[in-house]
């Protein structure tokens, strides 16, 4: 870190020119102590926070940037060393703390959020004494703490402080949790605050909202941030600074929109160029791949740590190592030639393979009507859908978004036959009716790729037998039939052959979701229901398994039934798009009009909430939580929410799914001049 | 299309990780080493010792150098007996556990799988039967069906099964809700083959760390039945039999009839609770 970098930060922020840095990482090596082995697990590493400053540490999986945060508390688990390196939180060395002197420190100075925050709260104690006890250790007696803790309850804006108060960690959703840890973590006043994912596994809805709370606590107290994360959006949107960690090096630093805008490092360049961009389109675009995968700092090469999966690479790479070479205005990039990262060679060809003919005119696929699902909870009735009408043509993605809660799941086990819907419900594939799956004719015409990899494949058993079982059932065949349909298939996701002996356990991520769309196409699938098939992948992961998806489709004429709560992903992979609420179809339309507009004053919402890296699109702010489906409001299920409500006759009336223009339908009783439209440029 | 390389760093098996961890437990080690002592007892014991041979002059001799462990009444050598005691109850005790394992096992994934009435009515059953303590409901069968050891291996395996049933279902019940289930039944599989070939392999570390505990009760058991009165008969020469026939002596200050005995049902059921321990360790 040069003085000059320091000094241009000082200025920055009037007034804290004198107090210490915030957080101040300089030389950091971590290791973990696995099996009588010492692995290295972040090598050299360098932060500098100024106080009330942010600062974003982006990587994918396994490159230490939670072994990071901990380490910035002195909270590693057992068998974690600090091998070298000094951490200073708010100019105090944490690395030669004595015990007390620790303790002290994260009560008065440091605080943490982590990605769960169901594990963060004690099951067992009311929310109340729970954020009442930290103004206990502020110093605070018990009335001043419970009314400090019920103000600040108010104050992360949860609806109704005094019962929340009153209920157990279990009794909250996800969201309410994680305001509630947040709510604890900014009680009083700190001088730094770690966020390791604060926001992974919440709505898009419920994330921004978060974010936004943070923002304003942080501003309020001047609270210094370090923020763990793998989505550059959100950390475009929360820091001012940002840190590439790969494979325990930090390989890229700098001012947030300058990096983000014009990235130094190939592994940056890649990143970005994963991302689904706004204006891209699957039958057009193919996304870029990263090739290879991702190292640890244990298994990194010699050279440069990024050199084995760098178009740039060349023998210098593999020979030395770069150091983080500073490129003024307080960036810098660990590559030797740092100038020509931005004419990285793609890594996928661009060339989306040749897309079927427009096939709006033929008869759909799927067709659903009047589609209804009642659950029966003791003595009450849920109602999870209600009169679903849609279509899916041949070789088209319906995308579909909505909350959790809102019945996509539901929506997605009807069709595959694992729930059965309301007798009245008519469904049909091919102008067949789709029955539940015991009476079901076809099974292979109706598949599915599940979110979570891990759980998907059945881990007792070999690659193998997992596709050779699904062809034996799907598609009826054996013997050498079977083992080189097996072949064909797997080599169409691109597995080694290799894996087919090995377990579910020995591959990443990424390779069991292609496992799984192997499986479910075993036997020519007609639609397969992807439920969220990349929101438990890294980014580079995840662009190779859109591309994969877009490829088998082009090949296959297959449907997808695309469910994501990611709107940049959905945008990309869809055709048309569906917007659930409360079990209600809100919208439906061609992809480019739902997202143009008008469009639905949820889905206004749903798409302020995540503007993208740009960060171009004002936010819609959604109050309160989804009602529940056992006692949905009256009228328009979304007049309680709506930042649209226009009078009574929302209370009281349900509109209908209107009509508008194209294939597109709004259930709302505003016209469609009145509705919004995206502001984006 | 290139096709994606295997990192050579996942490529170590499950199984020969769990063994390296197992071989470095020292409580597990000692608990294998005693039991295959025992074992090695069981096999070859008989070729080393006489059991039956009496002498009834040398009969209640305290521990010497002729007789390590003393004679009993009848001057038999409690070395000798102690050592091929451990035969009947190395075969009896382990037939018993397998078969409460067996039946424990089917009856856990059934109720595990069905949800709704058949786990209602079964559960109610399994809650029932586990009200009655065991060993009174062992005392049952064998008296109505006569002590032998198919009998003693029947009862002891029919009152472990709730037991067993109990702790598949659970494993069952959140195994049911993976994906991989789902996937299987979008295949088209029978419910046997979801429970037997999908589900049961996934479960079965539950289910060996619940047949080592069932083993050391099994031979508790085994050895209190034969102590009863209502299990092994004379003059096989068994760990509990010995003590059912000798503890009287005891008043009469001849501990050495009665002692060693229990130290070898003792220490047979510790070692196996070590080794328990140490695969349920392991197995987390």
């Amino acid at each position: 870190m040069t003085l000059l970098a320091e000094a241009d930060r000082g200025s920055g922020v009037s007034g804290t020119a004198l107090r210490p840095d915030a957080l101040r990482i300089s030389g950091l090596d971590v290791s973990y102590r696995v099996r009588g082995r010492s692995r290295p697990v972040l090598r050299g590493l360098d932060i500098a926070i100024p106080a009330g400053g942010t600062f974003g540490l982006v990587g994918e999986s396994g490159c230490g940037k939670s072994t990071a945060a901990m380490a910035a508390m002195r909270y590693l688990p057992r068998n974690g060393r600090t091998d070298a390196g000094r951490i200073l939180v708010g100019g105090r060395d944490v690395t030669a703390l004595p015990a007390a002197a620790l303790r002290d420190l994260r009560r008065h100075s440091v605080s943490m959020v982590y990605q769960d925050p169901g594990r963060a709260l004690n099951p067992t104690i009311r929310i109340g004494a729970q954020v009442a006890e930290i103004y206990g250790l502020d110093g605070a007696g018990p009335e001043e703490a419970r009314a400090r803790a019920l103000a600040m309850l108010g104050r992360v804006r949860i609806a109704d402080p005094a019962s929340v108060m009153e209920r157990y960690p279990h009794q909250l959703s996800g969201g309410m949790q994680q305001r509630v840890v947040i709510a604890m973590a900014l009680a009083v006043r700190r001088e730094l605050i770690v966020l390791d994912e604060p926001t992974t596994g919440l709505d898009a809805t419920v994330e921004a909202e978060v974010l936004d709370l943070v923002e304003t606590l942080r501003r309020e107290n001047g609270t210094a941030v370090l923020f763990i994360g793998h989505n550059l959006e959100v950390i475009a949107r929360m820091c001012a600074e940002v840190g590439v960690l790969y494979a325990g090096r930090l390989v890229e630093q700098g001012p947030t929109r300058a990096v983000l805008a014009n990235p130094r490092h190939p592994y940056t360049v890649g990143l970005l160029r994963c991302l689904p961009r706004r204006g891209l389109d699957r039958r057009r675009e193919r996304l870029d791949t990263i090739p290879g995968f991702l190292p640890t700092a244990a298994t990194a090469p010699a050279g440069c740590v990024f050199a084995p999966r760098c178009g740039l690479a060349r023998d210098v790479c593999r020979a030395d190592p770069p150091p983080l070479i500073p490129l003024g205005d307080g960036r810098s990039s660990r590559c030797h030639f740092h100038a020509e990262a931005p004419h990285l060679p793609r890594n996928a060809p661009a060339q989306a393979p040749a897309a079927p003919a427009d096939r709006a005119a033929d008869a759909p696929l799927l067709a659903v009507t009047g589609l209804n699902m009642t659950f029966r909870q003791g003595r009450q009735a849920v109602q999870a859908l209600r009169d679903i009408d849609l279509s899916v043509r041949p070789g088209e993605t319906l995308g579909l978004v909505g909350e959790s809660g809102s019945g996509k799941s539901t929506l997605a086990r009807i069709l595959l036959g694992l729930t059965v819907p309301d007798a009245d419900s008519r469904l049909a594939l091919d102008g067949e009716a789709l029955l539940p799956l015991g009476r079901r004719r076809d099974l292979a015409a109706i598949q599915m790729v599940f979110q979570n990899p891990d759980s998907a494949l059945n881990r007792a058993h070999p690659i193998g037998r997992i596709i050779g079982r699904a062809l034996a059932k799907l598609a009826g065949l054996g013997g050498a039939a079977r083992r080189e349909r097996m072949l064909a298939l797997t080599r169409g996701v691109q597995l080694a052959d290799a894996y087919l002996a090995a377990k579910p356990r020995q591959l990443s991520g990424g390779l069991k979701q292609r496992v799984a769309i192997a499986r479910a196409f075993a036997g020519r699938p007609r639609l397969i229901v992807c439920d969220e098939p990349t929101s438990a992948l890294d980014v580079s992961v995840q662009a190779a398994i859109l591309n994969l998806l877009a490829d088998l489709q082009a090949e296959q004429g297959v449907s997808y039934l695309f469910i994501s709560h990611d709107l940049a992903v959905v945008r990309y992979v869809s055709d048309r798009i569906a917007v659930l609420y409360l079990g209600r179809l809100m919208e439906i339309g061609p992809a480019d009009r739902v997202f143009a507009g008008p469009h639905h004053p949820y889905t206004e919402v749903l798409l302020s909430a995540s503007p993208g890296p740009d960060g171009a699109v004002k936010r819609v702010p959604l109050s309160g939580e989804i009602p529940s489906a056992v006692d949905p409001p009256s009228g328009c299920v979304f007049h309680t929410r709506c930042p649209r409500r226009i009078g009574p006759i929302c209370d009281t009336e349900e509109p209908p799914l209107s009509p508008r223009q194209d294939g597109h339908a709004i259930r709302c009783h505003l016209d469609s001049a009145d509705l919004g439209r995206e502001t984006a440029p | 299309m290139s096709a994606v390389g295997l990192p050579a760093a996942r490529r170590t098996t499950l199984g020969f990780e769990r063994l390296r961890l197992l071989l470095r437990s020292p409580a597990f080690l000692v608990g294998l080493g005693i039991i295959l002592f025992w074992v090695s007892c069981a096999l070859f014991g008989r070729l080393l010792v006489d059991p039956l041979a009496d002498d009834i002059l040398n009969s209640l001799a305290p521990p010497s150098a002729e007789h390590w462990f003393g004679t009993d009444e009848l001057g038999r050598d409690m070395f000798a007996r102690v050592i091929a005691g451990s035969r009947d109850i190395l075969v009896v005790a382990p037939l018993a556990t397998l078969l409460g394992i067996a039946l424990g096992t089917a009856l856990g994934l059934v109720m595990g799988f069905f949800p709704g009435w058949v786990d209602d009515v079964l559960s109610r059953i399994v809650e029932a039967v586990l009200a009655l303590p065991l060993l009174i409901l062992a005392l049952l069968a064998l008296t109505a069906l006569g002590a032998s050891n198919a009998t003693v291996v029947a009862a002891i395996g029919l009152s472990f099964m709730p037991i067993v049933a109990r702790t598949v279902r659970a494993a069952v019940m959140t195994e049911r809700n993976l994906d991989y289930v789902a996937a299987a039944r979008l295949r088209g599989e029978s419910a046997l083959h979801l429970m037997g070939f999908e589900i049961l392999p996934n479960i079965l570390p539950p289910i060996v760390v619940e047949l080592t505990v069932r083993l050391g009760y099994a031979i508790f058991t085994v050895a209190t039945l034969s102590f009863l009165g209502v299990g092994l008969q004379p003059p096989s020469p068994d760990w509990g039999l010995a003590i059912s026939e000798n503890y009287a002596l005891i008043g009469g200050g001849y501990w050495w009839t009665v002692l060693f005995d229990a130290l070898a049902i003792a220490s047979l059921v510790i070692a196996v609770n070590l080794v328990a321990d140490g695969l349920a360790e392991v197995a987390e």
